[in-house]
């Protein structure tokens, strides 16, 4: 067991490796002097030179490269070209918004798919589960900002119940007010990661109801209800688990633009007025804090299989 | 209790008429398809002009001035968003094609030279834990906004899931006997790749394709409503409503319009891909359907 959680915990970096590698590589490769890209249409010569100094791309590229690498070691994402400012400072500036949306979005969504993918799967084929795989199939192909305007229009402008745009935070405005304006931005994100959970869901869950157990607990007189929950969806476990770690990916492009239609001030944020700025470090540190949270969350997730499922042993 | 029955494994060819009879979302979907892509062919050529400015006639609401109303200069959205059809296809089929293709060789060559394969998967496990979009965002900001360039980005982000799916069907493939008979009869590896392994992904390929062009459109348009994609120029339907965001409040049908849009062809070109999964993976689709 601890050979395992170690071998999984060093498998990650490999993947690090890799994150690190392309996200460096990815500047180079860019056609033209990156300095001058960074620096834009209307830099002078001197701006394109204290980029070029900044970043210090008159290096060899190896050198360049573990310079860089050893500074990621030591937590230092990079620096911002106009603020001056490290890319980590900036980022921890922004991460509360975010997470907290983020964290709504996930528990939200697990409690309404989960339930509604295993009523799916126990009613397989009748109207509630054609209802319920339409609205997944839906929820993959309305996009997430016009989703948002959707809900701003029907909420905000026209039954006038809830605030148009926003963040508050609980920790200085109150949880009243955090709840208020956080509503919609969760409502917004959690339409495709409902999606998304609710059809893996049913699908496992459907694939456990045929199994033989299940068909066990039933003669042995069980309610329906226990058969479900503690039989079914018990076994379904692991593979929702795994679908809710992928989403991760989805939730993170789905928090920068719900972030920019509420007008949060969250890493989402942080990504466009970056792009705006041309300042590329953000762009490139976020990039690898996104990554790394990626892949962090689903070594946590990997390593909770034997909870969920104390048959996989390691 | 259900009992399994293994009538789709007996089932013989599947045809392309079977799968629009027996499914309706595939049959609306193909339908709505074909009728997105009339529209978007011809439908510009009778418009008004996409891009003539008309100042007198701003922000006008859906009638008189045009089916879908008007922009903040004056632009016709009816004819925006039937240009942007044209944009949102091309990028879609567009995407969907070239990661299919890269992707494919990456698949093969990582299930069946195994001295390679942690080599491509790696590369491909750390590529998809970097999110679509900032992938995306980053590539479009360092080489330019053009299409080409956002085609190309969003490509390279769709392809890990396209090496997986590829190398799962080869690995499953190069066990079965007729494999391991044409090993020992010394036929050579190209051969048995294209004679054998190809033509068992190609099913599966067809099916991720149709999803990968609805994602694939889903991302252009956010793209382009962050500011980050096609140049703004260009009316595509996130261009549209990223313009559209400074007046929603006055004028939601420039986002409103659009918006239905993208969310009718994505949504058809999902229904075409459940129905072709249907069709053509009945071992899916058993769970699935």
């Amino acid at each position: 067991m601890l050979n395992y959680v170690l071998v999984r915990i060093l498998s990650t970096i490999p993947v690090m490796g890799v994150v690190a590698l392309f996200v460096f590589i990815l500047l180079r490769l860019a056609p033209g002097d990156p300095a001058a890209v960074i620096a834009g249409d209307y830099a002078t010569a001197e701006d394109v030179e204290r980029i070029r100094q900044q970043l210090g791309l008159s290096d060899p590229i190896l050198i360049q490269f573990f310079r860089w690498l050893g500074g990621l070691l030591q937590g230092d994402l990079g620096t911002s070209i106009f603020s001056n400012q490290p890319v980590s400072i900036l980022i921890s500036q922004r991460l509360e918004p975010t997470l907290l949306l983020a964290f709504t979005t996930i528990v939200f969504s697990v409690l309404v798919a989960v339930p509604m993918g295993t009523i799916a799967a126990y009613r397989s084929g009748h109207l509630i589960d054609r209802v319920v795989m339409f609205f997944s199939v839906g929820g993959f192909s309305v996009p997430v900002f016009v989703l948002g305007y959707i809900l701003i229009y029907v909420f905000s402008m026209t039954l006038k119940i809830l605030p148009v745009q926003g963040y508050k935070s609980p920790f200085e405005e109150g949880l009243g007010l955090f709840l208020a304006h956080i509503t919609l931005p969760t409502l917004t994100l959690s339409v495709i990661f409902i999606a998304l959970i609710s059809r893996m869901t049913r699908a496992s869950v459907m694939e456990v109801l045929e199994e033989d157990y299940i068909r066990t607990a039933r003669a042995k007189g069980q309610s329906e209800y226990k058969v479900l929950l503690s039989h079914a969806l018990r076994n379904a476990a692991v593979p929702i688990a795994t679908v809710i770690g992928i989403g991760i990916a989805l939730l993170i492009g789905g928090v920068v633009v719900t972030e920019s239609v509420y007008n949060i001030p969250g890493l989402g944020r942080l990504v466009l007025d970056a792009v705006l700025a041309r300042d590329y470090p953000i762009i490139q540190g976020l990039m690898l804090f996104f990554s790394l949270i990626y892949i962090f969350i689903n070594l946590i997730i990997d390593l909770c299989y034997t909870f969920l499922d104390p048959r996989i042993r390691y | 209790m259900k009992i399994k029955s293994d009538s789709t494994a007996a089932r013989s060819e599947p045809s392309l008429i079977m799968l629009f009879v027996g499914h309706p979302g595939a049959l609306f979907g193909g339908i709505a398809l074909i009728a997105i892509v009339v529209i978007a062919t011809i439908g510009p050529f009778f418009a008004a002009d996409p891009v003539s400015i008309n100042p007198i006639s701003r922000l006008k609401p859906p009638g008189a001035e045009g089916f879908f109303g008007t922009d903040m200069l004056g632009r016709d959205v009816f004819s925006r968003v039937l240009n942007g059809a044209r944009v949102s296809l091309t990028v879609g089929i567009a995407v969907a094609v070239l990661s299919v293709i890269v992707g494919l060789v990456l698949g093969l060559i990582a299930g069946y030279i195994r001295a390679l394969d942690s080599v491509i998967m790696r590369v491909m496990d750390g590529l998809m834990s970097i999110p679509a979009i900032l992938l995306a965002i980053a590539m479009i900001s360092l080489s330019g906004a053009t299409l080409s360039t956002v085609i190309v980005a969003i490509v390279i982000p769709e392809i890990p899931r396209v090496v997986r799916l590829v190398r799962s069907v080869v690995l499953t493939v190069r066990e079965e006997p007729y494999v391991e008979a044409a090993i020992a009869s010394g036929t050579r590896t190209l051969q048995i790749m294209y004679r054998h392994i190809l033509p068992n992904t190609i099913a599966p390929l067809i099916v991720q394709a149709t999803y990968i062009c609805g994602s694939a459109m889903l991302l252009e348009a956010i793209l382009g409503f962050l500011g980050a994609g096609i140049p703004p120029e260009i009316p595509s339907w996130g261009n549209i409503m990223s313009e559209g965001r400074t007046f929603f409040q006055l004028t939601p049908w420039i986002i409103f319009f659009p918006g239905l849009a993208l969310a009718l062809t994505v949504l058809a070109v999902n229904f075409v891909g459940d129905g072709l999964r249907d069709t053509l993976d009945p071992r899916i689709a058993r769970t699935m359907r």
